[in-house]
């Protein structure tokens, strides 16, 4: 079943341009949504007037090869490895999301496109791609949806409230979830394969639809101040702040680890 | 001026929730990030401006005492025991200051749970908690006899 592609069976029944058009109607709308939510909320103005506001009170400037640089290693280090978290149990959920998304997205549009019959089967590692990005969505969406949230975990809310901000994250498990109920029962012959694919193809539309209302966004904008935050650094305004201490052979008195968090 | 979140900057972890002393710091239901939701009930303690580790909390001086167009940015370092504060005036001038966190290792206090637990005759007594021996005086304290009294006063 897990190298089995799914779409391909669908294609019996939904033509391959069909779920193509779809396919292509959702990333218009992730497109079209952060389009509408940067003009809307104007973060791109206020972005670029605090990246040239920074520029001038800068005590060094950064050239361009300085930025590529920078570049690279917000890429390699703020992106790929969310190594903005401080909390090791959210910076693991995180990455088992954004990783199983990932994979979960790219294979989806590789069997969409490229396998979508049966007459073009799919490669084995993609079809297991698939199923293993979208458990890995569920396993990370899942602890952190009760445990980890912070309406949960420093709020002390119930793991069953739902507030807008919940929109990303409720639809991407639903999608993930019914995605893989959906691949079940299909491999089952079951009778409720086509309720299982409608319930998918709702979750999903309202995950790639809602960008402008909920969090999804949030994987353009936060690489973009997490850039904007090391070239702070690297031209001495550092929002301000003040340099990292240097004096804790004088001022040390951390003869043990605190582990206050 | 109370304090207030940059909210491209918070990442919504909770840590300022969990150290306001007023309870004031909470999640907005619509971004999931941390904000002031009584600026008037604030303190201006500088607890949750020291606990975001992203340092996405900032907190402007009134106006009386501090100019207009200053900045006022601190950095707690857990890990190095430093606490680092940076003053900017608008007139260019900045003063940056440095101090230990404590002056004492990590664990060394004895947490209230490590006392043993009053008796109820201890109510009646005039010390207070950890008195006399938490004055550090070693020759006790100071009492008055009756002699030394004035005549007339019981």
């Amino acid at each position: 079943m897990f190298t089995s592609n799914p779409f391909a069976e669908l294609s019996a029944s939904i033509a391959p341009s069909v779920m193509q058009t779809y396919v292509i109607f959702m990333i218009v709308l992730v497109v079209g949504g952060t389009l509408y939510d940067i003009l809307h909320k104007q973060s791109a103005r206020y972005f670029f007037d605090n990246w040239r506001k920074v520029k001038d009170k800068g005590a060094k400037q950064v050239g361009g090869g300085q930025m590529v640089s920078l570049t690279v290693r917000t890429a390699a280090v703020e992106v790929a490895t969310s190594a903005e978290f401080c909390n090791p149990q959210r910076r693991l959920a995180h990455l088992l999301t954004m990783y199983g998304f990932l994979a979960y997205v790219i294979t989806t549009l590789a069997m969409v496109f490229w396998y979508p019959t049966p007459a073009t089967p799919a490669p084995a590692l993609v079809s297991a791609l698939w199923y293993i990005g979208a458990l890995m969505v569920c396993v990370g969406g899942y602890w952190f949806w009760f445990f980890i949230r912070v309406d949960v975990a420093a709020e002390g809310n119930s793991p069953f409230r739902i507030i807008r901000a919940d929109l990303f994250i409720l639809s991407l498990l639903a999608s993930a979830t019914l995605a893989l109920v959906w691949a079940i029962l299909q491999s089952a012959g079951s009778g409720l394969m086509d309720v299982a694919l409608g319930l998918y193809l709702i979750a999903t539309t309202v995950l790639f639809g809602s960008v402008a209302w909920s969090k999804f966004a949030h994987m353009f904008f936060k690489p973009a101040a997490a850039l904007q935050k090391r070239v702070e650094e690297a031209n001495g305004t550092r929002r301000n702040l003040p340099p990292p201490a240097d004096k804790p052979a004088t001022f040390g008195s951390a003869r043990r680890l605190p582990r206050h968090y | 001026m109370p304090t207030f979140v940059y909210m491209t900057s918070c990442d919504g972890c909770g840590h300022c929730v969990d150290i306001c002393p007023s309870d004031i710091m909470h999640i907005d239901k619509t971004t999931r990030r941390a904000y002031n939701i009584e600026p008037n009930f604030c303190w201006e303690c500088y607890s949750c401006v020291k606990a975001c580790p992203q340092n996405a909390i900032d907190c402007r001086g009134y106006a009386d005492f501090a100019p207009l167009g200053h900045s006022v940015r601190v950095l707690r370092e857990e890990d190095k025991a430093t606490i680092s504060w940076k003053v900017k005036f608008r007139d260019g001038r900045e003063k940056d200051f440095v101090s230990p966190i404590r002056t004492t290792p990590w664990g060394s206090i004895k947490s209230p749970a490590d006392y043993d637990r009053p008796n109820a005759a201890d109510f009646k007594s005039q010390e207070l908690a950890h008195e006399p021996d938490a004055l550090n005086i070693e020759t006790g304290l100071p009492a008055l006899r009756p002699d030394q009294l004035k005549q007339g006063v019981v």
